[in-house]
C-alpha cells in the first residue's frame, strides 16, 4: 500500500521536530531558541494498523509570506510549488500550547489553503505548568480542525497524534493529496482579521492566569539587565573554559595512560618491524593522542547544550546585537556563528534563515573564524606544552585564560572581518534594511536525556571522523615520514632522507618568517585537509623523528614535553595565532561552495584566511620574539 | 493575560500616542497602529503578523546596553527583540495605569 505523506508545519520552535523524532525515532537537533530547522527532513514510522507514514520536518515559519531561504521551502511545499516533492495528504499544524495567540494565526493562515489539516498542540506540560487550561473540544469547533495534544519531550508524548492519523487513514479508501493553492498578496486587513478571531476564540476556550509568565519575566530583568546582564554573560564565558580545563584534563590524562598501556601490550604482540611501528607511531601515538581530547570537547558541548536548550542563546544575541549591528551583521548571524563554535559546516547552513543576501554571505565568510572545536585539541596541546597551569588573579587557571583569549581573538577577527567587508560593499542605499525582529523562546529545562543524546551524538562524530580522513591522513602521513628508507650509512633520524622531509624543508621556506620548525610544517600539510590532523601528525613526526625518547610511542603530555623543548614559547604563540585563522577544513570550503552556488567564494574564503592568518602569525612571532 | 490592567479611552489615544522605541520600560500600552515605512515594507507587514495590530497590549521588558537599542518587548504569550528602526513603526497609546 501506498506509504501515507505528511508534513509537519508550524511557526518557529514550536517543537516540529521534537515529534518529528519522536515518531521516527532520528535525532535530528532540537534546541530552544527559533530556526534550529533548516533544511527539510525525511523519516518513517508505522502506525499500529501496519501503514507506513512518510513524515516531513519543515523549518518554521510565522506566516506564509515568507521572508528568508528556509522558510520558503516550507511555503513552496504548502503551495505545491515544489516539483519533485510528494504533496502531503495531511498538513500536521504543530502549535505551541503556551502561545496560542501568535500560534493559531498561522494555523488560520494555513487552513485557507484548503489542505486537510491537524492541529497539534504541542508542549502541554509547558502550558499545564504556568496555569493555562485549554478545552480541547470547544477549540476543535471553532477552529472547524481536528485537534489532538502532544507532549513531543514525553516517552508516548504523541500518542494521540498517532490515534488521530489512524482514525483518518485507517478507513479512507484511497489518499489524497493536497491540491495546488496559492497565496494571496499581503493584506494587512486580513492579518487583523485573523487575530481578532484567534482572540474570540482564545477568550471562549482557554484561560490564563494573570500571571502565567512571572519566571520568565524575573529571569529577563536579570538576564538581560545592562550592566548584569553583561556580566552574567561573561561569567559563563569564563566558567565554560574553566571548566573544559578542570573537568576535561584529568580525562585526558586517564585516556593517555590507556593508550600506555596498549602500547605495551603491541610491544608483546607485534614483531619488530615497520607493522609495530604503524601501529605504535600512527595508530596509538597519532590518533590516541587526538582521542585524549575527546573529553575537552564533550565538556564544552555539555555547556553548548544547556545553553541551546534553556533558551539562553537568543538573549545573548540581544546583548551583543549593538556590536552585530556595528560591523553590519544583523542579530539574526549571532546564532549561525554561535552553532560554528561546534563546527562552521552547521553554522554555515543555518545561515539560511538570514534574509538579508549580503548580510547572509558576510555571515558565510565570518563563520570559520569562530573556533571550533576541531581547534580544540591543538589549543590544548601547544597550551599544555607552553602555559603553566598557575592560577592568576586568585581564581583563575592562567591555561583556561589563554583558551579564553584564543576564542576571544577569532571573534575579534570575524569583527574585522566583518567590517571590511561592510566597507568593501559599501553603504548603498537599498531597502534591504538588516532588520532583528528576533523571537525569544520561553525558558526551559534542558532535558538531561537531550543532552546525553547530543554528547553520544558528537562523540561519534568525532570518532567517525577519527577513524575516517584523519586515520588515512595519518598513515599516509606515516608512509611518507618512513619511505624511502634511509641509507645503511645516514648519521641522524629516519625522517630526515624520507619524502616527508623533503616536503618538509621544501615548504619550510614558505613557513619559516612564522617560526615554525620543518616538522610543524610537515604537520601542517595534513590539517588543511581537517585541522584536528595537526595533533596527529605532530605525534607521528615527532615519533618518527626519535624525540620521543627513544620509545617511539607519544602521550599528550609526552608530546607536549617534546614540543616545549624543540620550539621556542615564540613559535608555539605563533602557531597558536595560525590556527585560530588559518582556512583548514574541507568540509568548510564544500560547504561554502554549495551554499553561495559556486567556487568563488570558496576560494575567496581561503585565500583571506590564508592571508590573515599568515600576517598575524608572522607579526606574533616578530613581537614575541624580541620580548622573550 | 498578564497584560490586561488598562483600558485606553479612545478620545485619549491621540493625546498619548509615542512611537514604541520611545515607550518607557515597564509601561504597558497599547498598539495603535503599525506605518510601513515605504510601499512593500515587509517588516511593517511582518510585524502585523507578529501580532502587532491595533487594540493589543504590550510592555518594554527590557533595553541592550548602549544605546537602549534593541528592545525586548512583550506582546501576548511571545517577547520579540526588535531594533529601534522596527520598533519606530509601531505607534502605541499610554494608559493611565501605567
Amino acid at each position: 500500500m501506498m506509504p501515507i505523506h505528511i508534513a509537519l508545519v508550524g511557526n518557529p520552535n514550536a517543537g516540529k521536530t521534537a515529534i518529528f523524532n519522536r515518531l521516527t525515532g532520528a535525532r535530528q537537533k532540537v534546541a530552544n531558541y527559533a530556526g534550529v530547522t533548516v533544511e527539510r527532513r525525511s523519516g518513517t514510522f508505522i502506525l499500529p494498523s501496519g501503514r507506513h507514514v512518510e513524515v516531513m520536518d519543515l523549518p518554521g515559519i510565522y506566516s506564509l509570506h515568507t521572508l528568508s531561504a528556509d522558510e520558503h521551502i516550507t511555503r513552496d511545499l504548502l503551495v505545491g510549488a515544489l516539483p519533485n516533492e510528494q504533496r502531503p495528504h495531511m498538513v500536521v499544524c504543530v502549535v505551541d500550547a503556551a502561545n496560542l495567540q501568535l500560534h493559531l494565526r498561522l494555523v488560520l493562515e494555513v487552513r485557507a489553503l484548503g489542505h486537510q489539516v491537524i492541529v497539534v498542540l504541542n508542549m502541554m506540560d509547558s502550558a499545564a505548568r504556568r496555569g493555562i487550561t485549554i478545552d480541547l473540544a470547544l477549540l476543535q469547533r471553532h477552529l472547524k480542525l481536528p485537534v489532538v495534544s502532544t507532549i513531543a519531550v514525553q516517552r508516548g508524548g504523541t500518542d494521540a497524534l498517532i490515534a488521530a492519523l489512524s482514525v483518518t487513514f485507517d478507513s479512507a479508501s484511497s489518499l489524497q493529496s493536497t491540491a495546488e493553492a496559492a497565496v494571496g498578496s499581503r493584506n494587512i486587513e486580513q492579518t487583523k482579521t485573523r487575530h481578532a478571531e484567534v482572540r474570540a476564540m482564545l477568550d471562549a476556550a482557554v484561560s490564563f492566569p494573570t500571571r502565567a509568565y512571572r519566571r520568565d519575566d524575573a529571569f529577563d530583568r536579570w538576564l538581560l539587565h545592562p550592566v548584569m546582564g553583561l556580566i552574567v554573560l561573561a561569567a559563563l564565558l569564563l566558567l565554560v573554559f574553566q571548566a573544559v580545563y578542570f573537568v576535561g584534563r584529568p580525562a585526558t590524562e586517564a585516556i593517555g595512560d590507556l593508550f600506555s598501556l596498549l602500547g605495551e601490550l603491541a610491544k608483546t604482540h607485534l614483531p619488530d618491524g615497520p607493522l609495530f611501528d604503524l601501529v605504535n607511531e600512527a595508530l596509538l601515538g597519532g590518533l590516541g593522542t587526538l582521542l585524549g581530547f575527546l573529553p575537552q570537547i564533550l565538556v564544552l558541548f555539555f555547556f553548548i547544550q544547556v545553553l541551546e536548550g534553556s533558551g539562553y542563546l537568543p538573549r545573548a544575541a540581544f546583548l551583543l546585537d549593538r556590536i552585530m549591528r556595528a560591523v553590519g551583521l544583523s542579530g539574526r548571524s549571532f546564532i549561525p556563528l554561535l552553532s560554528s563554535f561546534a563546527c562552521a559546516v552547521p553554522g554555515i547552513l543555518s545561515t539560511r534563515s538570514i534574509s538579508n543576501a549580503r548580510d547572509r554571505l558576510t555571515t558565510i565568510l565570518v563563520a570559520p573564524l569562530m573556533t571550533c572545536s576541531a581547534r580544540l585539541p591543538v589549543y590544548a596541546l601547544l597550551i599544555a606544552a607552553f602555559i603553566p597551569p598557575r592560577l592568576t588573579l586568585g581564581v583563575f587557571n592562567l591555561q583556561g585564560l589563554v583558551l579564553f583569549a584564543l576564542y576571544v581573538a577569532g571573534i575579534a577577527g570575524a569583527i574585522v572581518v566583518a567590517w571590511v567587508t561592510k566597507r568593501l560593499r559599501g553603504f548603498s542605499s537599498d531597502h534591504n534594511e538588516i532588520a532583528l525582529l528576533m523571537e525569544m523562546p520561553a525558558y526551559r529545562w534542558p532535558s538531561a536525556w537531550d543532552i546525553a543524546l547530543a554528547l553520544w551524538e558528537r562523540a561519534r562524530v568525532f570518532l567517525a571522523r577519527l577513524t575516517g580522513l584523519i586515520l588515512a591522513l595519518t598513515v599516509l602521513m606515516w608512509c611518507l615520514t618512513h619511505y624511502p628508507s634511509a641509507p645503511a650509512n645516514a648519521i641522524g633520524p629516519a625522517i630526515d632522507t624520507s619524502f616527508a622531509g623533503y616536503l618538509g624543508r621544501a615548504v619550510h621556506v614558505l613557513f619559516a618568517p612564522l617560526g615554525f620548525n620543518w616538522q610543524i610544517t610537515v604537520a601542517l600539510i595534513p590539517a588543511f585537509a581537517a585541522r584536528e590532523t595537526a595533533v596527529a601528525a605532530l605525534a607521528t613526526v615527532y615519533a618518527v623523528a626519535g624525540q620521543g625518547g627513544g620509545e617511539g610511542l607519544l602521550q599528550p603530555q609526552t608530546l607536549a614535553s617534546v614540543l616545549s623543548q624543540s620550539i621556542s614559547l615564540a613559535s608555539a604563540l605563533s602557531l597558536m595565532v595560525w590556527f585560530v585563522f588559518a582556512p583548514q577544513c574541507m568540509s568548510t570550503l564544500a560547504v561554502i561552495r554549495r551554499e553561495t552556488g559556486g567556487w568563488r567564494w570558496a576560494i575567496i574564503s581561503f585565500a583571506y584566511m590564508f592571508a590573515l592568518a599568515y600576517l598575524t602569525s608572522f607579526v606574533t612571532y616578530r613581537i614575541a620574539d624580541t620580548f622573550s | 493575560m498578564s497584560l490586561d490592567c488598562c483600558v485606553v479611552p479612545s478620545a485619549s489615544i491621540q493625546a498619548n500616542a509615542v512611537p514604541l522605541s520611545q515607550l518607557p520600560r515597564g509601561v504597558t500600552a497599547r498598539v495603535i497602529g503599525v506605518s510601513a515605512l515605504h510601499p512593500n515594507d515587509s517588516i511593517a507587514e511582518r510585524l502585523g503578523e507578529l501580532g502587532f495590530v491595533p487594540g493589543e497590549l504590550l510592555l518594554v521588558i527590557a533595553h541592550a546596553p548602549w544605546g537602549k537599542d534593541p528592545i525586548l518587548v512583550k506582546i501576548g504569550a511571545s517577547r520579540f527583540a526588535l531594533r529601534l528602526a522596527e520598533a519606530n513603526r509601531v505607534t502605541v497609546a499610554i494608559g493611565e495605569c501605567a
